[in-house]
């Protein structure tokens, strides 16, 4: 036993070795990626892990590790899990032998994601039990009952930790790590593993019957429990419960609920001993409904009657007014303060050095009246350099892109897609676009790495999550190979061979794939890669803006000149933008 | 409530506030104290706006409300006047006297306040103003910018010395401690001048 501070997502992770984890898998995204990086740093390692294309085949081999009697792993972020509701809704059926835990790992108010979707529903719909932990200490306690718990009912157990669990830290009291003597074995059983009709229908049948002792069993786990304490209760799930318990007074009863499905006998009983009850939860009112489904003639507070949202995160100043509103709290106790207003933002931007930069900048300037479809990745933040036009899950650019292109719209469709994207869901847009005659433009973004999840290897890179050299794969061979009409890979830090490779797909039928390949500025600087900086002549410099319009960091304007900071990594490209020649190396006048 | 002492860090996405705010958390743990903590990962680290909430004593969730916090640490001006909503009235704030300015300021030509007006904004609460860039290089890297920034805030945090130095030595990079615990210690200098 030894006492650390540590970020959620590295106590979840010392939680699987202490739990003896066997086989890791995953598919980056954030909040949940930091679980297998950690993992995949552990220097003497007794499981197997990889990085997975995407998520429906992380979860595919996750399950079948488990079906061979091991305990497996499996990560990724919520809408990772859409990507893998295909075997999730199966896999209840087929169970398990060996512990399957599911990590899929919930961002509300969406800081870094397309939508505020909530894991617990799909584990409602699955009919598999969930654990939803208050803190980063719950967290890791409830990992190794998690396996426990799948191999006890012999089903997938999902773990939904929010933003705010991955992404916050404590003081956490870890267990020891605890090696695993499993050893996998498939024992056949068709009526199991097959699931024909004549077998799916016999399993679903077992998949119902399991819920009434799982509902009892997660009473006596603990994860939700109560303390009667007057005639009017506070319920809450999750983080919500931390921010409960901050500000609870005395004389207002609470239930904390961690662990789903909710045993409604155990939840009514609680609910019939009070006159008035609050719910509060972020995201779904899944607590909410069933809470209504047991409380009779008690008055229930919570989203469906407007004093909870159903958006967003939830704070202590958000709960305090919820509770504020709905008479539990006399009044807000925190002082109501309004950020200073009007100051210049600061969101996230490529690096200084970015290729994506580039890339977009050669796009808008051949495309000047295009639709622009993109998708997910650091390459995203091309919205600020109004270079992209649409993006709604992975992979979903070269399919939005072809469906705009045979709509009728007469511009141009050019579309963007990062490596890792295009290897995730891409490769079959790409397909589906050349099979059925679309006429657009596809730029791979190619930085050899999944960049903006933390830097994970992909099939692209040349290695495996531990390390293990492995053969990167041909983004050419794979277009190729799907039929398109023009493949031409090019380095964007080269600006007019860019423009050029461009201008050459601009004129052609069909669908053209330009793949503009250039290592990542961060992987450079890290594998020691130095180019060496900048410098503007200040007496050269005619402050025309043309450089700073680039929207590089390392470019800043200043008295009427250019100047370059000491962000710059080097690329050289202000030098190809500059008209009069006023870029050159540092320390070479 | 909470009788947690809050610490707020503010800065710009690759400044060092995650490894600062490590040290805080891992003093704590030397001094046998819970803490409870959340920062900013992921895409918003690419050059943005980053925060990271440090609850000393914390025992339950580890965001700081804004109004509540007892002290701000700000490695950059402007970043101290967005966040300066979060300190209390006798909240106190120890910033780093740099702007970088956003690239917005440069593509979109929006207006920043200067420097002079920031720090006339911060100046309702206790302030401390150093020039952590120069300190940290004096000290031997630039790099320690955000432990000369711990330091010169040290005297407000209710830990001791000698757990935030132990905990220095023992979260910065092996070949660097014997600067980080001078940076520590020249921040500390000026801190309790100011």
């Amino acid at each position: 036993m030894e006492r650390k501070y540590l970020l959620g997502n590295e106590a979840i992770a010392h939680a699987c070795v202490e739990s003896g984890v066997d086989f890791v898998s995953g598919y980056p995204g954030t909040p949940s990626s930091e679980v297998i990086d950690v993992l995949r740093a552990q220097p003497d390692r007794a499981y197997y892990l990889e990085w997975s294309v995407n998520e429906k085949v992380a979860l595919e081999n996750a399950l079948a590790a488990a079906w061979c009697g091991i305990r497996a792993l499996c990560t990724m972020k919520h809408v990772g899990l859409n990507v893998a509701a295909d075997p999730l809704m199966t896999s209840a059926y087929t169970g398990v032998t060996g512990g399957l835990v599911i990590m899929s790992a919930d961002d509300p108010f969406a800081h870094s994601s397309q939508n505020e979707q909530d894991t617990r529903c799909y584990a409602h719909f699955a009919r598999v039990p969930c654990l939803d932990p208050a803190s980063v200490q719950e967290a890791h306690d409830m990992i190794p009952t998690a396996f426990v718990l799948s191999e006890e009912f012999g089903l997938p157990v999902i773990f939904r930790p929010t933003t705010r669990i991955c992404h916050s830290k404590g003081d956490v009291t870890l267990g020891d790590p605890v090696p695993s003597t499993r050893k996998g074995e498939f024992h056949k059983d068709p009526r199991q593993y097959v699931v024909i009709p004549a077998h799916t229908r016999i399993l679903h049948k077992k998949l119902n019957e399991k819920q009434p002792a799982i509902r009892k069993r997660l009473v006596e786990l603990g994860f939700n429990r109560f303390d009667i304490r007057g005639k009017i209760a506070v319920i809450a799930s999750g983080i919500a419960a931390s921010y409960v318990q901050e500000l609870l007074p005395a004389g207002v009863s609470f239930m904390k609920i961690g662990a789903y499905p909710i045993d409604e006998e155990w939840l009514g009983a609680f609910v019939q001993k009070h006159e008035k009850i609050l719910v509060i939860e972020e995201l779904a009112p899944e607590v909410e409904e069933i809470v209504r489904q047991v409380a009779g003639c008690v008055p229930v507070f919570g989203k469906k009657n407007g004093y909870a949202s159903y958006e967003g995160e939830l704070s202590p100043p958000a709960v305090a007014a919820i509770m504020a509103k709905a008479g539990f709290l006399p009044n807000n106790p925190f002082p109501a303060v309004e950020p200073v207003q009007n100051l210049p933002p600061r969101p996230p931007i490529l690096c200084a050095g970015c290729h994506h930069r580039v890339a977009f900048y050669a796009i808008k300037k051949v495309f000047k009246d295009a639709i622009y479809p993109s998708d997910i990745g650091c390459y995203t933040l091309g919205l600020q350099l109004g270079a992209v036009d649409t993006t709604i899950c992975m992979g979903a650019s070269i399919t939005v892109g072809s469906g705009i292109a045979h709509s009728g719209e007469p511009r141009d469709v050019i579309c963007t897609i990062g490596d890792s994207t295009f290897l995730h869901t891409g490769i079959q847009g790409l397909m589906n676009a050349v099979y059925n005659g679309a006429n657009m433009t596809v730029v791979i973004l190619d930085n050899r790495i999944t960049a903006m999840t933390g830097h994970q290897p992909n099939p692209n890179s040349g290695a495996t999550a531990c390390g293990v050299e492995s053969p990167p794969i041909s983004l050419d061979a794979i277009c190729r190979s799907c039929g398109a009409s023009f493949v031409e890979t090019i380095d964007p830090y080269d600006l007019t061979g860019m423009i050029n490779v461009l201008e050459s797909a601009k004129k052609r039928k069909g669908v053209k794939v330009i793949i503009a390949k250039q290592m990542c500025v961060i992987t450079a600087r890290r594998a020691g890669i130095k180019r060496g900086r900048y410098q503007v002549d200040t007496e050269t410099c005619t402050g025309c803006g043309n450089c700073v319009r680039f929207g590089c960091p390392a470019i800043e304007f200043s008295k009427e000149k250019a100047r370059i900071n000491d962000l710059c990594s080097g690329c050289a490209v202000c030098v190809q933008l500059c008209p009069v020649g006023a870029i050159g190396r540092e320390g070479k006048k | 409530m909470s009788g947690s002492f809050d610490i707020l860090m503010v800065g710009i996405g690759g400044q060092g506030t995650i490894l600062a705010s490590n040290i805080l958390g891992e003093a704590c743990l030397i001094e046998g104290r819970p803490v409870k903590g959340a920062e900013t990962h992921g895409m918003a680290q690419r050059g943005g706006s980053v925060e990271s909430h440090i609850r000393i004593d914390g025992l339950f969730g580890p965001l700081i409300p804004p109004g509540k916090a007892d002290l701000m640490i700000a490695f950059d001006l402007l970043e101290a006047l967005r966040y300066a909503h979060y300190v209390k009235k006798e909240g106190r704030i120890v910033v780093n006297n740099h702007v970088v300015l956003p690239t917005s300021v440069y593509t979109q030509k929006l207006v920043a306040p200067t420097e002079d007006e920031i720090i006339a904004a911060l100046k309702k609460n206790s302030l401390c103003l150093l020039d952590a860039d120069k300190m940290a290089a004096d000290a031997g890297s630039p790099l320690s910018q955000n432990v000369v920034m711990l330091g010169a805030a040290s005297g407000s945090i209710p830990l001791k010395p000698e757990s935030l130095l132990e905990a220095v030595r023992r979260l910065v990079p092996k070949k660097t401690v014997e600067i980080n615990v001078k940076a520590f210690e020249s921040g500390r200098a000026f801190g309790s001048t100011c």
